[in-house]
């Protein structure tokens, strides 16, 4: 492979790793408060508010059910709005970001779920105000399941990456379907795929890691 | 102290369930620096109970008054303040597993918004409180269950409540952690004047810790008093099936096996009587001495309870139904709870 050739592998790398991570960065900041609330605000819980719990979860679930290259389209006025383009990897991050929000806060929610409400109920005794059970025990507690749901998502979030290489989105996808595929390059299709496994690969290992390293809940010896 | 106000608590109905009335008629008082047991099936309303006087929940009707406070009607900042004089421990422990020993006992002294510094200087004599000074830094999951217990107990301890609840906090443990972790419990009772409510379903807890003892079925209370009389005169008769737990199967198998309903000719009549205090060492040589009848102590079993000595004996009674019905009356006469359980030959 000549070097012109894996330079374009590198740039395609690099952006789709920047679309990735500001993506991540920017749904985890929206979908774990979501997810939490999800999670807290049914009838009788900590912040409850059924009826705004109700019509989250039916936001959540219509923007979970739209597949995701039908999202990238049908929110392009939206992306002119906030990238000022429609086209490029910077513009990319609009849809990766609303598409990865929802699933987030419903992995957020699963996880925050997971942690047993007699916690709850001790920090309540306590006189803790429901921030307080927040931050000091329901985020604390259920951080081993909020580590891999995050890796969880980035692992998607590459997929989606790919994807919107199809739209104009640059990275890896729309370097293999440029190269590898209109220009009948297999060997630049098999480095693509080579190389987005190694890097879900990596994620994953690393997520894995540290969510086994913060869960107290196994005996360490 | 903690004083219940005709308290009723009643959960409306919810999704096609009826509404249950949990509470009913609750009125009592635990005075201060008391141990009181508060004992009931499951499902008697013993956690309804437990959460009105922590004030997670508000009663129907009526008032739960904490050290002259009525908690039931204090909410947000005022209530949360209140909470910090109420501690609590629970059966299955509920300690945080992503924190350490000191980190869970520390807990509700950063809600408190205690300093770093205060706060390590207070964990420290809990730990050596508890008797746990070495597990400073282990997680709950490397500690057995009477571990996690100390540490659930010191970290209720930790704002220096008046009032300490304890939820069944000794049913997941084995017999002699249980005897331990009550040990741990009278003491700080005694040194540190803390008010306990025992909730339990264990007779046996009421009578190794508490001096008082509320029985409660069904959302009433049915009986209320010192340990040690309640334990010789129970009134009712859930009340005595707890007391049969604690004073053991009293009735031998080989014994209930020959028991028969209808008198036994030349046999022996067969009672049950339950004694308190010095008179139930010496009741079967008065019964020789002043009646002229030779009972024979069949089994007995005679414990401290609540300081007082309180027993169970099972005798035989020769020479018919008469001198049977003679024996309980002088019994009765001289204020111990007996029945007749039947014959034999």
């Amino acid at each position: 492979m000549s070097p012109e050739l894996i330079n374009l592998i590198i740039q395609a790398t690099g952006e789709s790793l920047f679309m990735v991570a500001v993506a991540a960065l920017v749904a985890t900041a929206l979908g774990l408060p979501i997810g939490i609330f999800l999670a807290t605000s049914g009838k009788g819980e900590l912040f409850a508010a059924p009826k705004i719990n109700a019509i989250l979860g039916v936001i959540v679930n219509a923007t979970r059910s739209t597949p995701f290259i039908i999202l990238v389209v049908a929110i392009i006025p939206f992306t002119r709005l906030i990238a000022g383009t429609s086209i490029g990897s910077g513009a990319a991050i609009v849809p990766l970001t609303i598409a990865a929000t929802p699933f987030i806060a419903r992995l957020v929610e699963a996880a925050i779920r997971e942690v047993d409400a007699g916690l709850i109920e001790t920090a309540s005794s306590f006189g803790a105000t429901p921030l307080q059970i927040v931050l000091k025990v329901l985020i604390p507690e259920a951080l081993p399941g909020l580590l891999l749901a995050l890796t969880l998502a980035v692992v998607s979030l590459l997929g989606y990456s790919a994807m919107v290489g199809a739209v104009g989105g640059g990275g890896l996808g729309d370097l293999g379907i440029r190269y590898g595929y209109q220009r009948f390059m297999p060997e630049m299709m098999l480095a693509v795929v080579v190389v987005l496994i190694a890097l879900v690969q990596t994620v994953q290992t690393v997520g894995d890691y540290f969510a086994k390293r913060v869960n107290r809940r196994l005996r360490h010896r | 102290m903690v004083r219940f106000e005709g308290v009723e608590k009643t959960y409306p109905a919810y999704r096609g369930k009826p509404s249950v009335r949990a509470l009913q008629n609750i009125d009592f008082a635990v005075p201060r620096g008391s141990i009181t047991g508060v004992i009931g099936r499951s499902g008697a309303g013993k956690s309804s109970l437990v959460r009105l006087i922590n004030g997670l929940e508000k009663p129907t009707t009526g008032r739960v008054e904490v050290d002259g406070r009525d908690i039931s009607a204090l909410s947000g900042r005022e209530l949360r303040l209140a909470q910090r004089s109420i501690g609590m421990i629970f059966q299955h422990f509920n300690l945080l597993s992503s924190r350490t020993a000191a980190a869970n006992i520390a807990l509700p002294l950063e809600i408190a918004g205690w300093s770093k510094a205060d706060i390590a200087v207070r964990v420290a004599e809990l730990l050596d409180l508890v008797d746990i000074a070495d597990k400073h830094d282990r997680y709950p999951s490397e500690l057995s269950g009477g571990q996690k217990q100390r540490i659930g107990i010191a970290r209720a301890l930790a704002t220096r409540p008046s009032v300490l609840l304890s939820d069944e906090a000794t049913s997941a443990l084995d017999p002699q952690t249980t005897r331990a972790i009550l040990d741990l419990l009278a003491n700080i009772n005694r040194e540190l004047g803390v008010t306990i409510i025992l909730i339990t379903h264990e007779m046996s807890v009421v009578r190794q810790l508490a001096n008082e003892v509320v029985v409660i079925d069904a959302g009433d209370i049915v009986e209320r008093g010192h340990v040690a009389d309640i334990f010789t005169h129970p009134k009712q008769a859930i009340t005595q099936t707890f007391l049969a737990e604690v004073l053991g199967e009293s009735i031998p198998i080989s014994l209930a096996s020959r028991l028969q309903e209808a008198p036994v000719p030349g046999g022996q009549a067969v009672l049950r009587v339950l004694v308190r205090g010095d008179a139930g060492d010496t009741v079967v040589a008065r019964l020789a001495r002043e009646l002229s009848i030779d009972v024979a102590l069949l089994s007995a079993r005679i414990d401290e309870i609540g300081g007082q000595r309180v027993g169970s004996l099972i005798v035989g009674v020769p020479g018919g139904d008469a001198t049977a019905a003679q024996v309980l009356a002088y019994l009765s006469q001289h204020q111990f709870s007996a029945e007749r359980l039947g014959y034999v030959a």
